[in-house]
């Protein structure tokens, strides 16, 4: 049975703690219990928030007590399955071109690469979905290759655009709506992770590779998403980034 | 013409707000809702919605509202306002009317609301409601999502809010009696999720020491000042996820509540997280107020929020007719026993 804690989050909500680290493993552990949670639909659990090492649990305490839920949890602890890795994969548009990368240059310089190799190490590695959050849809994607791992700048930007392809420490983000960041912009993607109706384009689990494209067909792609048009699927039901 | 309200000042920030869209925080997505629902239920009673119903939180400063429907019934409630309703948008003198009640408005005629007193939101509900798409099942403005609501932002002038109705009901006009909507100074809390992040002295202290509301608290968080809080373990977490009412501890050392609009992770420790029974009141503090925080167990906020919640059942039973005084007249009484009417106008909402 793997470790674990449980935090009190006010009367309504508690959080599972599996470590306190960024890890795929404690990651798998978080997304195996939400996803036991929602199978055995415990009545009185609203809602579960998964995030890096924790899981939220938001709950109604009159239909169910902490006391209780947290023995049901303990119980599906017992048995919870790692086998995991229920999550789509996607090939996600990215382009480099420095016109829309402004940090380019200086993450190569920063970690002593040619930016050519920024983009080839960025985009060979399948990330993991560790969590949602921050702004709607924004997805936290890792591990980034160590070599390419920085601390956050230091005078953070009051304003990014929306589709910023940005790294932090050991994560990647599509910034999906114009907002201040302190990540440094290595691109831009015209895919939107949070469509305005239809929500959120990935989930915690989900696999993630970047598709290097060229200035232009970003722009194509990107005339083609302002009219709707852009339909990005997971790679395993179609082909990917329709183009 | 499409039934409408037309925004003939926006106000500082007026938003559409309804109970929140609970359900979507695993994608990123804020539950956002009225600061405070009671009094957005208590709005919603007195012209007969439902109580998830969504109508406009006013925040300080109100809107001058233009009526462009054959008639329309508003309420309010929450903090004090004045509330002058102009027979044109050109008039010089209208007529006062009180919060926490309803009133029928004809065409053309005008609503002023003026700047909030004794509380930071004002709930103006209309009959029939809003005619507006949900979005995730809510109607709630999720401000920095610039999603929801009315296209996602607060209401600016020349906006037209189309109405369900085209017409106020001739149900009689009502008053909200004896709803208490006044502001506590002292917020039930549970300490934790991150109190391993501070000594237990500062945690005591935190539950000892006042707070003022400061300028920049928002439908986001509620910024506080007061003292300084030193963290045991560093100011940083690996980011989770944030309950409603989570006091967080960032590096100044000085907390904030997480409110409606709060992100739904975060990397800051969180020394407490206030009680559900008391965060609507929370909602309702304006900038300027002292706070303070008493800790409590889950139990006892478990009682309280069971007895929160039975307040919130009885808001229905304190409608009543506009002009009586509270008690029903006996002319009144009469009426109701012959026809049901007061009944099925006030009290059965």
């Amino acid at each position: 049975m793997p470790d674990y804690k449980v935090l009190p989050a006010g009367d309504t909500a508690l959080v599972v703690e599996f470590g306190e680290t960024v890890d795929r493993r404690l990651s798998t552990l978080v997304l195996a219990l939400a996803q036991r949670l929602s199978e055995v639909r415990l009545e009185g659990i609203i809602e579960t928030v998964p995030t890096f090492r924790s899981l939220m649990i938001h709950y109604d305490p009159l239909v169910l007590r902490a006391a209780a839920l947290v023995a049901r949890i303990d119980e599906l602890m017992q048995s919870l399955q790692l086998s995991e890795e229920r999550g789509r994969s996607w090939s996600l548009p990215a382009c480099y071109d420095t016109d829309v990368a402004p940090d380019l240059d200086d993450v190569a310089a920063r970690t002593g690469l040619s930016p050519a190799q920024v983009v080839e190490r960025h985009s060979t590695v399948t990330y993991h979905v560790y969590m949602l959050g921050f702004l709607p849809g924004q997805a936290y994607m890792g591990d980034l290759p160590a070599e390419l791992a920085l601390a956050r700048r230091e005078k953070p930007r009051l304003k990014i655009p929306a589709g910023s392809l940005a790294i932090a420490a050991t994560m990647t983000c599509i910034f999906p709506l114009e907002t201040p960041c302190g990540w440094h912009l290595i691109g831009r993607s015209p895919v939107s992770l949070w469509q305005q109706r239809g929500g959120a384009l990935l989930t915690p689990g989900d696999k993630v590779v970047f598709n290097p494209i060229s200035l232009r067909e970003y722009e194509s792609l990107l005339a083609k998403a302002a009219e709707g048009a852009l339909d990005i699927t997971p790679v395993d039901a179609s082909i990917g980034a329709a183009a | 013409m499409n039934p409408s309200l037309r925004v003939l000042a926006p106000g500082l920030l007026t938003t559409i707000q309804d109970l929140g869209r609970p359900g979507h925080q695993r994608l990123g997505i804020p539950v956002s809702g009225a600061l405070d629902p009671v009094s957005l239920r208590a709005a919603n009673a007195l012209v007969g919605n439902a109580p998830d119903a969504g109508a406009l939180e006013v925040a300080y400063v109100g809107p001058t509202l233009a009526v462009d429907a054959d008639d329309a019934r508003l309420s309010f409630v929450g903090a004090e306002a004045a509330i002058e309703i102009f027979p044109d948008a050109a008039a010089l003198s209208g007529r006062r009317v009180a919060t926490m009640r309803s009133v029928r408005l004809h065409w053309g005629e005008v609503a002023r609301i003026g700047s909030l007193s004794g509380g930071a939101v004002l709930y103006v509900a209309v009959e029939g409601g809003f005619d507006i798409e949900p979005v995730l099942g809510s109607v709630s403005t999720y401000l920095r999502g610039g999603l929801g609501g009315w296209q996602g932002r607060a209401l600016l002038a020349g906006d037209r809010l189309p109405l369900v109705r085209d017409r106020a009901s001739d149900r009689d006009d009502c008053r909200l009696e004896g709803l208490d909507l006044r502001l506590p100074t002292r917020f039930r809390a549970i300490a934790g999720p991150q109190s391993d992040y501070f000594s237990e002295r500062e945690i005591a202290s935190f539950f000892d020491s006042e707070y003022t509301v400061c300028a920049g608290s928002d439908r986001m968080g509620m910024q506080l000042a007061g003292r300084r809080l030193a963290h045991a373990r560093g100011f940083n977490i690996i980011s989770d996820a944030i309950a409603p009412g989570s006091i967080q501890v960032p590096g100044s050392g000085q907390p904030i509540v997480l409110l409606a609009d709060r992100q739904t992770t975060g990397g800051y420790p969180k020394i407490a997280t206030v009680i559900s029974a008391d965060l609507p009141a929370l909602g309702r503090v304006p900038i300027g107020t002292k706070v303070a925080f008493e800790q409590v167990t889950i139990e006892e906020a478990y009682a309280l929020r069971r007895a929160f919640l039975a307040e919130l059942d009885a808001i229905p039973d304190r409608i009543v007719p506009l002009g009586t005084g509270g008690e029903l007249s006996p002319r009144l009484i009469d009426l109701n026993l012959i026809s049901g009417v007061v009944d099925a106008q006030c009290s059965s909402l």
